[in-house]
């Protein structure tokens, strides 16, 4: 036996637990304004990330129960579950979380290994390949459960109106057709800050953050540098051309944005891990994000953002190397 | 063309002067290559590779005129680090893995004096003149085994080092992930 | 009066475990049946033996002196007979042997006739030449011969009753008791080294040491008045955090100088002293007391917890078997839980650095939970108080690149442990480092002597070749001479000559061969 004899009771599990705790006031949000279809989404997301998790575990001859039970794995697929579309087939949903737990995670190493957000790998992975499917977002209170269901299980899409384009979606189509700005906001798909309904689970998101920076799981330079970046970007368009350019609260409000603040460019896996490095690191991704919905092909850029800047880490940690006790001029007080 | 032809020749026209002033103003002195090698290599000078000492063993490699798995105390590792650096491949020596350090030591009630293995000595570690008691100094000796042969009365012995707090080392973290198979 | 105090970075607030030996009084054990001096007690050097066996010993005499300047003399600890000049079990994690002088008490505790100096009329060079010849190190465990520093001109002396590790409570029970003798130390460290002002820093969580130290302070004796007015000196009571009673942490707190990891409190112009050994110091000079006791707390899974004023010498397992450890005790600590060791053998003898020993249980000390991967959550980066990031180190340390760990910093590590005790994946964090650690001091070794075999291989190579073509061309002088002579005298000369240029071979080697160690 060795020092440190005495440990403090922290665990993994632990950790992992109060990020899905702080999940569920986004998820709440989710259900009373959308309808319980991401419930579904989840239950399958978990089962399949628990399962794929157990048989790379044991094809990698690796402990089962120890990793299997920290919770990253539960974490990964309540993630990709809430990104992809509550309808989204079920197996739309297996896929990502296969992509997530076994490409993103496993084969790079498993946990602490890998060097690029499983989630946001899956995000990608699906949108790429079912570009169709990734667009089709239920309404607020459009569908009653029972649709749901039935489109999770792989019926048919046929029907018409049950799905709409999401606010960013609406923004951007909006935009190429010469309309400005204001004239877009006024249709009823938006609300008062991004889109109708939607606003209120990025604030479930953003509550849950908080809940994170009170237990002190996650530190403040990764949201805020994220809101600092997309928003400081998205302020300076704005201001610059008011028309062409939506203003950073909806940015902020609207896609991915809430939980990519506090739940993906907080992974500290595969972030920075300097308080500098994170906050370029999450500014990053926030100017990247900005950058993509405003200019690029799909209407939210976040996991292609939280990918490039995944990249980037190992330059960002070797150039933001914090400075050692005594190191720099003012002592602290 | 005739443009193309002129641009092609100016570039070859000016990469190859600022490759030859290279050449000249940047030449290296001496064998780098065996330098290196001799930098890997663990200074026993103990002769075992076939060469007198580490030196001449380094400067054989680096001429292309030995195998780099020569080297008894260097062992698999040390073949390893040159395969790594010549960037040729990997021979394992088959030495075991991991010796003490071992210093010689001179029984002094049956040593004769006779000055053998003050010649045999690599590095002057062993003091002593004809006719008188030798021993040796142990911050120098390499362990090198190579006085022992010449000794007519068998009375240099090799000793491990002592351990103490100073050189005795702490393990290597054993609780890792313990892998079902 | 500094009212502000400062803060260090990091930092982690475990229980503290203070009221299971703090509650009662400093008290003595029996002597045992024999006392093992350890040679090795201060950290810089060691004593070199001045009794045979078989010599009559009184308590206080000097029985080893000190062996170069950074050696520190030690004494008997009890009057008796040496009866062994042998090697016996450290108090360290390997377990090695050092030199000791074993004593069988005679049970008298008849002391050496005590020569105290007095401070103010005694020349510096003498009353730092006594803090060596009493044997004062660092009583805080990191046993620094007291005398090197003492030997020192600063600003500001800084007395360190922290006492920031849990469970142990020896100064804080010395502050209470011996508060006088304390301050009068300091006092006359502070006369020493030139210090204007004193801070005795001591942990809030002791009020009791402060209120007697404070008491201490207002009736100074007159001799500390001498050294030091009253007003110079002042306790300041610093926050429960560990590691508080780091030198460079403490420093950082009552004065908000941080002190980089290659700077010594001295470059700025700050000297520390643990609250025991300003005692030791005190005792030594005004009442000729060498050091040969210490208090020592023996906590945990024990009968009677507390803490015990223990002959230097004496066994481990005989003071635990005083105490009365209780059954299901799986090992015992030295030291406290964050930096201390699990002792090797309980022959280990108890020595000037030993400020604590805890008889440990799986259920007062938990087994660690398996380790698990690290996710670089950071949160050992924000508890180090260094401003290191150990996951960084770890990652290097586990993968054996341990030029990467050199560069992040390796070696300003202190081994506090608040980055393993704060880390949810169980990493031992400081396992690793401590393994990279004597990795890197051996691999550093090794390359120094490797350095020095080659250079001393490329000098033989140099010598001999010299040698040979100093014996050419001694060997063309003489041919050249002898045909000369042949050439005046015949042939008969001849081959006299070549006969002896036949003899004179195996000489010129003989001439050769003795080395020269001198050259290099």
């Amino acid at each position: 036996m060795t020092s440190p004899h005495i440990r403090q009771p922290a665990s993994v599990q632990r950790v992992m637990m109060t990020v899905l705790a702080a999940l569920l006031p986004g998820i709440a949000a989710y259900v009373w304004l959308v309808g319980a279809g991401i419930l579904v989404n989840i239950a399958i997301a978990s089962v399949t990330a628990l399962a794929s998790e157990a048989l790379v575990l044991r094809l990698r001859k690796r402990a089962l129960w120890i990793t299997l039970s920290d919770g990253s794995a539960l974490v990964t697929a309540w993630l990709v579950a809430l990104i992809l579309p509550s309808i989204a087939p079920w197996w739309l949903t297996v896929i990502g979380v296969l992509v997530a737990i076994v490409g993103a995670k496993h084969l790079y190493g498993g946990i602490g290994q890998n060097p690029f957000n499983p989630a946001m790998a899956a995000y990608c992975a699906v949108i790429v390949a079912y570009p169709a499917l990734m667009s089709q977002w239920p309404h607020i209170d459009g569908l009653d459960f029972a649709t749901q269901l039935h489109l999770i299980l792989g019926g048919s899409r046929e029907i018409d109106g049950i799905t709409g384009a999401t606010a960013l979606d609406a923004m951007r189509t909006g935009l190429r057709n010469q309309v400005d700005v204001h004239t877009i906001l006024s249709s009823e798909t938006f609300g008062f800050a991004g889109g109708r309904g939607w606003e209120w689970i990025a604030t479930g998101y953003f509550v849950g953050g908080l809940f994170l920076l009170a237990r002190r799981v996650i530190t403040w330079h990764l949201p805020i540098g994220f809101i600092v970046g997309m928003g400081f970007t998205a302020g300076v368009a704005w201001l610059l051309a008011p028309d062409s350019f939506p203003s950073p609260l909806f940015h902020l409000a609207s896609g991915g944005a809430m939980l990519a603040a506090f739940f993906i460019v907080t992974d500290p896996v595969t972030g920075a891990s300097s308080p500098l490095g994170k906050f370029i690191f999450a500014a990053g991704v926030g100017i990247i994000a900005w950058v993509i919905r405003t200019f690029g092909m799909y209407p939210d850029g976040i996991a292609f953002a939280v990918l490039l800047m995944n990249i980037c880490v190992p330059l960002i940690n070797h150039a933001t190397q914090p400075a050692l006790v005594g190191q720099r001029k003012e002592p602290r007080s | 063309m005739l443009s193309a032809l002129l641009v092609m020749t100016g570039i070859a026209l000016v990469l190859g002067t600022a490759l030859g002033y290279a050449a000249v103003y940047f030449k290296v002195e001496g064998n780098p290559l065996a330098e290196q090698i001799d930098a890997i290599l663990p200074q026993t000078q103990c002769a075992q590779c076939g060469y007198p000492g580490c030196k001449p063993y380094a400067e054989a490699i680096a001429n292309g005129e030995a195998e780099i798995n020569l080297c008894t105390p260097g062992g698999d590792d040390g073949a390893q680090k040159l395969a790594e650096m010549l960037g040729r491949e990997f021979k394992p020596h088959g030495a075991p893995v991991e010796k003490l350090k071992t210093v010689a030591i001179i029984d002094e009630q049956t040593c004769i004096g006779c000055t053998l293995c003050i010649q045999a000595c690599p590095v002057d570690a062993i003091i002593g003149s004809a006719k008188q008691m030798h021993t040796v100094v142990s911050r120098y000796c390499t362990g090198c085994e190579l006085c022992l042969p010449p000794c007519p009365v068998d009375c240099i012995a090799l000793v491990e080092e002592p351990r103490t707090p100073q050189n005795w080392r702490w393990k290597y973290p054993v609780k890792g992930l313990k892998v079902v198979a | 009066m500094i009212s502000r105090l400062f803060s260090f970075r990091g930092g982690i607030k475990p229980d503290s475990h203070k009221a299971e030996s703090s509650g009662a009084p400093i008290s003595h054990v029996p002597l045992p049946s024999r006392l093992v001096v350890l040679l090795t007690q201060g950290s810089q050097g060691a004593a070199r033996t001045i009794v045979t066996v078989g010599d009559k010993v009184l308590k206080g005499q000097c029985i080893g002196e000190a062996e170069g300047v950074a050696g520190t003399a030690i004494h008997a600890p009890t009057s008796g007979t040496v009866t062994e000049i042998g090697r016996y079990p450290m108090a360290h994690p390997s377990g090695l042997a050092s030199p000791a002088i074993v004593i069988e008490p005679d049970g008298e505790e008849r002391w050496i006739t005590h020569e105290p100096l007095d401070p103010a009329t005694a020349s510096r060079e003498d009353l730092i030449l006594r803090i060596q010849a009493s044997g004062i190190v660092g009583m805080g465990g990191a046993t620094f011969p007291s005398h090197l520093k003492a030997d020192s001109e600063i600003e500001t002396l800084v007395i360190n009753g922290a006492e920031c590790e849990p469970w142990i409570t020896c100064d804080d029970r010395l502050m209470r008791e011996r508060a006088a003798h304390i301050v009068t130390g300091s006092a006359i460290l502070a006369h020493l080294t030139g210090a204007r002002q004193v801070l005795v820093g001591i942990e809030d969580n002791k009020p009791e040491a402060i209120a007697a130290m404070r008491a201490a302070i207002q009736d100074m004796e007159p001799v500390a008045r001498k050294c030091l007015g009253a007003d110079k000196m002042n306790v300041i009571a610093v926050p429960t955090l560990y590691p508080t009673g780091g030198e460079k942490q403490l420093v950082s707190v009552l004065t908000g100088i941080e002190i980089a990891p290659d700077k010594r409190i001295t470059d700025f112009g700050i000297q520390c002293f643990n609250v025991a050994t300003a005692h030791a110091v005190c005792r030594a000079l005004l009442h000729g007391e060498s050091m040969v006791s210490r208090i020592v707390t023996v906590t945990g899974n024990v009968e009677r917890p507390g803490n015990y004023e223990t002959p230097l010498g004496m066994p481990v397992s005989d003071l635990l078997a005083f105490c009365g450890v209780k059954s299901g005790t799986s090992r015992v600590l030295m030291g406290g839980p964050m930096m201390g060791f699990t002792l090797p053998s309980l022959d280990a003898p108890i020595a000037k650095g030993c400020n604590c020993l805890i008889a440990a249980s799986n259920e007062l000390f938990p087994l660690p939970p398996p380790e698990q991967p690290c996710i670089r959550c950071g949160s050992c980066a924000s508890a180090c108080p260094i401003g290191l990031q150990p996951f960084e180190l770890y990652w290097a340390s586990r993968a054996k690149n341990l030029d990467s760990a050199e560069q992040h910093h390796l070696f300003t590590c202190m081994e506090c442990g608040c980055c393993a005790y704060v880390c949810p994946a169980h990493i031992p964090l400081v396992d690793y480092f401590r393994f990279a650690k004597s990795e890197i001091r051996a691999r550093n070794e090794e390359r120094k002597t490797a350095e020095q075999a080659r250079t001393r291989f490329e000098f033989r190579s140099f010598r001999l070749e010299r040698e040979k073509t100093e014996k050419a061309a001694r060997l063309a002088a003489k041919a050249a001479e002898t045909r000369a002579k042949a050439a005046s005298e015949g042939d008969s000369a001849l081959i006299a000559a070549a006969v002896e240029q036949a003899k004179m071979q195996p000489s010129i080697q003989d001439n050769a061969a003795p080395s020269h160690d001198q050259q290099t």
